[in-house]
């Protein structure tokens, strides 16, 4: 069964722990610098964001269907079994392609770096594999990010969007967007005022698909438009041999009378 | 031989320089040192320009090949050299952009070995590879019948055909699908440009811009060597542009149409006016141009038509791949001087390379009827009245 994260918005009390255990799983500097940055980059995977007295976080959101997996020309991505969005470094030729893909502008780049790597949450896939929580809901004080079963986060959504109807959004954000992602959102105030795409913009089909109408063709269309062309080529030039054999038993005629 | 500063050669050495200390910057810097590419603009002018526009420019080859050895098009026999070397300058050069452009340029190769199927990019990866490849063959008779090769050129020309179909497979499949790139991002690219037809209309535009490219090359090297291909092989090559223009426009006009956008295009806003600013370069003007029979037949209106039309095609690839993202993003991107002296190095490369093998190379016939404009650099070489048609029959 595949593992998920369920934040609670209204839960959160906006202390950042999430973004310090996750400085230090992956090994990223975190000061009081980069504690004020609200934005993603290379060297923040998650942030906190704050408006007047609301929280929102913003991570990977580990689609079902991931875009940057889709899109990437060496499969330097792909979803794991349990959930997380991996990334393979050693892959990579760095075409950014997964950046310019991805609908919620995830992955990060390293741009200052001669061999620089795409960077994003890759949810602790190392922990998630050995059973653990991801670093970021193990350390949640409230436990506004929360760790389990996919298929049990989205009842347990459900059932305190049920029980609190006036303090939440009515809508369990990735449940169904892009077909559904590891990442499951709750909140009080609208998505898209923390930057997140609008649900009704993103509709609820994955994002590969949009693609794979048009390179499902690609098989059948190789043979098919090189026997045209190749039939095309034998036709002109039949004609061609033909006038000229014809050319040829005339001037043969000719030449007999 | 002496170096004589002309205006040209100046600007051409300038440009080389600081392209040479961009191309420094770039990788003893890094991307973030050498342009203005960000986490929110990841793709800049080096995929917009060298690359989308890099291979629609190249897309001549593939339209006149076919057109000679598969419909038996007798009078584009003439400009099958031409294109080709333009095709094969162009292709290499897109290559060397995206060396430039990659963040670690020295995996390319990871392409062979780590293939996914499902990635457009990987699609068109693939079919630049291999029609480089096809290019190169479709070239080189150029350069054995320079060094009087007679037996591998036979064996060159035995495969033509061959090449030829595999020339026009690969073409309609990559320069399809470089618009196929962005049918993945229906809620950032822009509505004007979004179009599940991307993949259609990219094909569309790179034959309106192989044709529109072969007049634009042929009358630049009549005005800078004074050779050329005749003018009444142009005004045939301006004839069937107009109409590839037409098509091209009705098929924007009706994916307008059907997507409900036809209210919104005509509304002023930042991406109205580059689209109005892409439409009246790419569609109004060189229609206009081409419909008046005076124009359509003078070797300096085709000239004109074909270059704003080429333009036109270039600001609606950046669109595409630049403008119709601003909204989302939020912000601007404009290339960082760096970057974009690194393009303007590659494309006077470009027109360079183009020069030196018209100078060498059996690429434009050798006698010409009546020289159109006045030749600029006259580099003629022995003008003897050979035969200069037959030399080139057996392409």
């Amino acid at each position: 069964m595949s593992k998920a994260l369920l934040y609670d918005a209204t839960i959160c009390i906006g202390c950042k722990q999430c973004e310090v255990a996750c400085a230090q799983q992956n090994k990223l500097p975190y000061n009081d610098e980069i504690a004020a940055e609200a934005v993603q980059s290379e060297h923040k995977y998650t942030v906190v964001l704050t408006k007047q007295d609301k929280f929102m976080r913003r991570l990977c959101m580990h689609c079902e269907h991931p875009a940057c997996a889709s899109v990437c020309p060496v499969g330097a991505f792909h979803k794991t079994a349990e959930g997380p969005v991996v990334y393979d470094v050693w892959k990579c030729i760095g075409c950014r392609y997964c950046m310019v893909a991805c609908a919620f502008a995830q992955p990060k780049y390293e741009w200052h770096s001669l061999n620089p790597r795409v960077r994003k949450c890759i949810m602790c896939p190392d922990r998630v594999k050995a059973g653990q929580q991801t670093a970021c809901a193990e350390i949640c004080p409230t436990g506004a990010t929360k760790f389990g079963e996919r298929d049990e986060l989205i009842k347990e959504a459900q059932n305190r969007i049920l029980q609190n109807p006036s303090n939440y959004v009515p809508h369990i954000y990735g449940l169904n967007e892009v077909g559904g992602t590891s990442v499951l959102l709750l909140s009080s105030v609208a998505f898209d005022q923390f930057a997140y795409p609008k649900s009704e913009k993103l509709g609820d089909k994955p994002m590969p698909e949009y693609t794979a109408q048009v390179m499902s063709k690609i098989p059948d269309f190789i043979p098919l438009w090189s026997l045209v062309l190749g039939g095309v080529y034998w036709i002109t030039h039949r004609r061609e041999d033909v006038a000229a054999a014809e050319m040829e038993e005339k001037r043969k005629q000719g030449s007999a009378q | 031989m002496k170096f004589k500063p002309t205006f040209w050669r100046l600007t051409f050495v300038s440009i080389i320089c600081l392209g040479i200390y961009s191309a420094y910057v770039r990788y003893a810097h890094g991307l973030g040192a050498a342009t203005n590419m960000s986490d929110q603009f990841p793709w800049g002018v080096w995929i917009g320009f060298d690359v989308l526009c890099g291979v629609m420019l190249a897309a001549g080859a593939f339209i006149v090949t076919g057109a000679v050895h598969l419909l038996n098009i007798e009078w584009m026999r003439s400009v099958v050299r031409p294109t080709i070397l333009t095709a094969f300058l162009g292709y290499c050069l897109v290559i060397v952009g995206l060396l430039f452009d990659l963040g670690r340029p020295w995996f390319i190769w990871h392409q062979l070995i780590y293939m996914n199927p499902h990635s457009v990019m990987f699609e068109v990866g693939f079919c630049v590879m291999f029609y480089t490849t096809v290019l190169f063959f479709e070239f080189l008779p150029n350069v054995l019948e320079r060094l009087n090769l007679k037996r591998p050129l036979r064996w060159v020309k035995g495969v033509t055909a061959g090449l030829v179909v595999a020339g026009i497979l690969l073409s309609t499949l990559h320069q399809s699908s470089l618009g196929a790139l962005y049918l993945i991002m229906p809620t950032k690219l822009h509505p004007f440009w979004y179009t599940p037809a991307l993949p259609f209309f990219f094909f569309g535009s790179a034959v309106a811009v192989g044709l529109a490219m072969t007049i634009f090359e042929s009358s630049l090297s009549s005005r800078v060597f004074g050779r050329q291909l005749e003018l009444p092989v142009l005004v045939q090559l301006g004839d069937v542009l107009l109409v590839v223009l037409w098509v091209n426009a009705l098929l924007r006009f009706q994916d307008f149409f059907h997507r409900g956008q036809l209210a919104n295009i005509v509304k002023p806003s930042y991406e109205a006016y580059f689209l109005w600013l892409e439409l009246t370069l790419a569609f109004v003007i060189p229609i206009s141009l081409l419909s008046f029979k005076k124009i359509r037949r003078s070797a300096n209106g085709l000239y004109l038509a074909s270059v704003i039309c080429l333009l036109g095609f270039v600001t609606n690839r950046l669109n595409v791949s630049v403008t119709g993202f601003e909204t989302w993003v939020g912000h601007h991107y404009f290339p960082k001087w760096t970057e974009f002296m690194i393009t303007l190095t590659i494309v006077a490369s470009g027109f360079a390379l183009f020069g030196l093998a018209v100078k060498y190379l059996p690429i434009f016939p050798e006698v010409q009827p009546a020289p159109v404009a006045k030749p600029v650099g006259a580099v003629s070489r022995s003008v003897s009245a050979a035969p200069v048609l037959a030399e080139h029959a057996g392409d």
